[in-house]
């Protein structure tokens, strides 16, 4: 068979045969659809539905309106929640992406040593997040603690009001600064050197100019990236909070997926959780919104 | 970068770099330390820089005293099942988007790439309930399905899918081959590079998988391992030899892959999130 004898014959035999393509993708894309609409789309519709029910954790109970939403509104569990993992963000973002900036300019430089400095600064983002918070509790120690060994001090890390959650920020730099180096490596090398040649022609020639005029505007679509990615991971933080602190002392360090937690798992509240759940659904999709219609501007101009 | 370089030797940046490095690093050095030391030297002031004498005792006792090796596997098997479950299935609908014509393809990605906006851990509540309701809390079953969900994988093999030449797979269904053997014997073999560096990302990223294994499994002998050392301290009180053997444990699999796979483990980080 030549292939230009074939194309006649396919052409009008495709045409019959949508039928068999429709069947075809559709066998392919089936397991992946199940997978998609029964553990990812329905449990986001539900959770919509279950917040206007009084429902238990099994999920039984009665429709009862915008009961729950007036409740969160005017709960203080809820408010101080909020406030923590915002107190958190603030803590946290804008610190562990300038980290990451000056580790991945820092490696950029490097040639022989670039693997092995990479691996020491990336290798903690690769624990388990249990693993991450036994070492500093360990770190932390109030008596035999290295940290409190090198101040001279014998701080609670952990339960003290005032030092726990920055405690818990410095711990999630440590650990997570290796994803955001990562990205900001990947940025910079596709900055063509042409551009700081070009600089340096035009009498630019001090390292921080460079910086300020080529490599930071150059870069802000992947600064606006890997803020927009901590955000969004932040607003779900509960791991390494309830391993440090379990929300104390007092609650001072709870955060919102905690608050859930506890609303849902512990005190048996679904229906209220649930209401929680659409509260930081609802912050993450403004985020999201957000960026696409500030940082997205920022780095057209 | 040839203008910055004159502002500031190589040699100097070399060995910032590396003294820093040691510094971030120095704490999983103070973890291995502890877990081979003896409890009595966790108590010493000024802190002993060196195991003396070096001992495996913590390691020992949490095998022999702790349910560690199910946890072991219980985060093997479904580490492995969801990765190759999630490429497998992926793969099969990435393949069909990027493909295949046929009514609704385009639709069909856009609700796919919709699910990027949906956070995980939101949705807990109902899926516990939809678990519960099945009889799948403290299973398997339970612990590994919610997480197949993955649209992430289903984007990056199609832009990868997207890139093929497309005389390939026209010269091979002139030859009589079918999709699936299209998939399979041209596209998966040339695309191996993309799919190890996903494979190695995923198994990272699920074997450290903590808040949904925290929830949905309350036996401890059913426990992965990153939320079963949790219960090592209640096992026997504050001693950090243990505990600290206990979390070598539990991040040497992933530690041996990314040292093994500095490359890929970038690389794979960099396409799922979106920068490469």
């Amino acid at each position: 068979m030549t292939p230009v004898a074939t194309k006649i014959a396919v052409s009008p035999v495709a045409r019959k045969n949508i039928r068999k393509q429709w069947l075809i993708a559709f066998t392919l894309i089936a397991p992946f659809a199940v997978v998609y609409l029964t553990f990812l789309i329905y449990p986001t519709i539900r959770v919509f539905m279950l917040s206007f029910t009084n429902a238990d954790i099994a999920g039984v109970g009665k429709f009862i309106g915008l009961q729950n939403y007036s409740r969160l509104l005017q709960d203080p569990n809820f408010w101080s929640s909020l406030w923590h993992t915002i107190y958190f963000m603030i803590l946290c973002v804008v610190p562990n992406t300038a980290v990451g900036l000056l580790f991945a300019l820092m490696l950029v430089r490097l040639k022989k040593t670039r693997g092995l400095v990479q691996a020491l600064f990336f290798l903690p983002y690769i624990l388990p997040v249990s693993v991450v918070t036994v070492i500093w509790i360990w770190m932390f120690d109030s008596n035999y603690g290295i940290i409190n060994f090198i101040l001279n001090t014998k701080f609670q890390w952990f339960q003290d009001e005032f030092l726990a959650m920055p405690a818990v920020s410095f711990v999630t730099i440590w650990w997570t600064v290796g994803f955001n180096m990562l990205l900001f490596l990947a940025g910079l090398e596709n900055i063509p050197s042409e551009y700081y040649e070009a600089a340096s022609l035009d009498g630019v020639k001090n390292g921080f100019q460079l910086f300020r005029y080529i490599t930071w505007p150059l870069l802000w679509p992947v600064t606006s990236l890997v803020l927009l990615l901590q955000i969004l991971a932040q607003w779900q933080i509960f791991n390494q909070v309830y391993l440090l602190t379990n929300g104390g002392p007092a609650n001072k360090t709870r955060v919102v997926l905690q608050y859930m937690y506890v609303e849902g798992f512990q005190t048996g509240h679904g229906g209220y959780a649930a209401t929680i759940s659409m509260a930081l659904f609802i912050l993450i999709l403004l985020t999201s919104i957000f960026q696409v219609r500030f940082l997205r501007v920022r780095n057209d101009q | 970068m040839s203008a910055i370089k004159k502002t500031v030797p190589s040699y100097i940046i070399t060995i910032i770099s590396i003294v820093v490095g040691l510094v971030w690093a120095f704490p999983l050095y103070w973890a291995l330390n502890t877990s081979l030391s003896l409890d009595t030297n966790t108590v010493l002031i000024p802190p002993a820089f060196f195991p003396k004498p070096m001992l495996i005792d913590s390691f020992i006792y949490v095998i022999q005293n702790t349910t560690i090796v199910q946890w072991y596997i219980n985060s093997v098997v479904s580490s492995v099942v969801v990765v190759v479950v999630v490429l497998f299935i992926t793969m099969l609908c990435a393949y069909a988007l990027s493909q295949i014509k046929f009514p609704g393809n385009k639709i069909i990605f856009m609700l796919i790439l919709a699910g990027f906006m949906i956070p995980s851990a939101t949705n807990v509540i109902p899926l516990f309930m939809q678990l519960n309701s099945l009889n799948l809390v403290n299973t398997y079953w339970g612990l590994i399905l919610p997480q197949l969900v993955s649209p992430i994988a289903v984007v990056i093999y199609k832009q990868f899918f997207d890139q093929m030449p497309i005389e390939l797979s026209d010269a091979a269904k002139i030859d009589g081959a079918s999709d699936y053997r299209i998939l399979f014997r041209i596209y998966l073999p040339m695309n191996l590079a993309i799919t190890w560096a996903l494979a190695i990302v995923l198994f990272i990223w699920t074997w450290n998988n903590f808040f949904w294994p925290f929830i949905i499994i309350n036996d401890t002998p059913k426990m992965t391992i990153p939320v079963g050392i949790t219960q090592v301290q209640s096992w026997y009180g504050i001693a950090y030899p243990r505990q600290l053997a206990s979390a070598v444990l539990a991040s040497l699999p992933t530690a041996i892959l990314y040292i093994i796979f500095q490359r890929r483990v970038a690389q794979g980080v960099a396409i799922t999130s979106g920068i490469k």
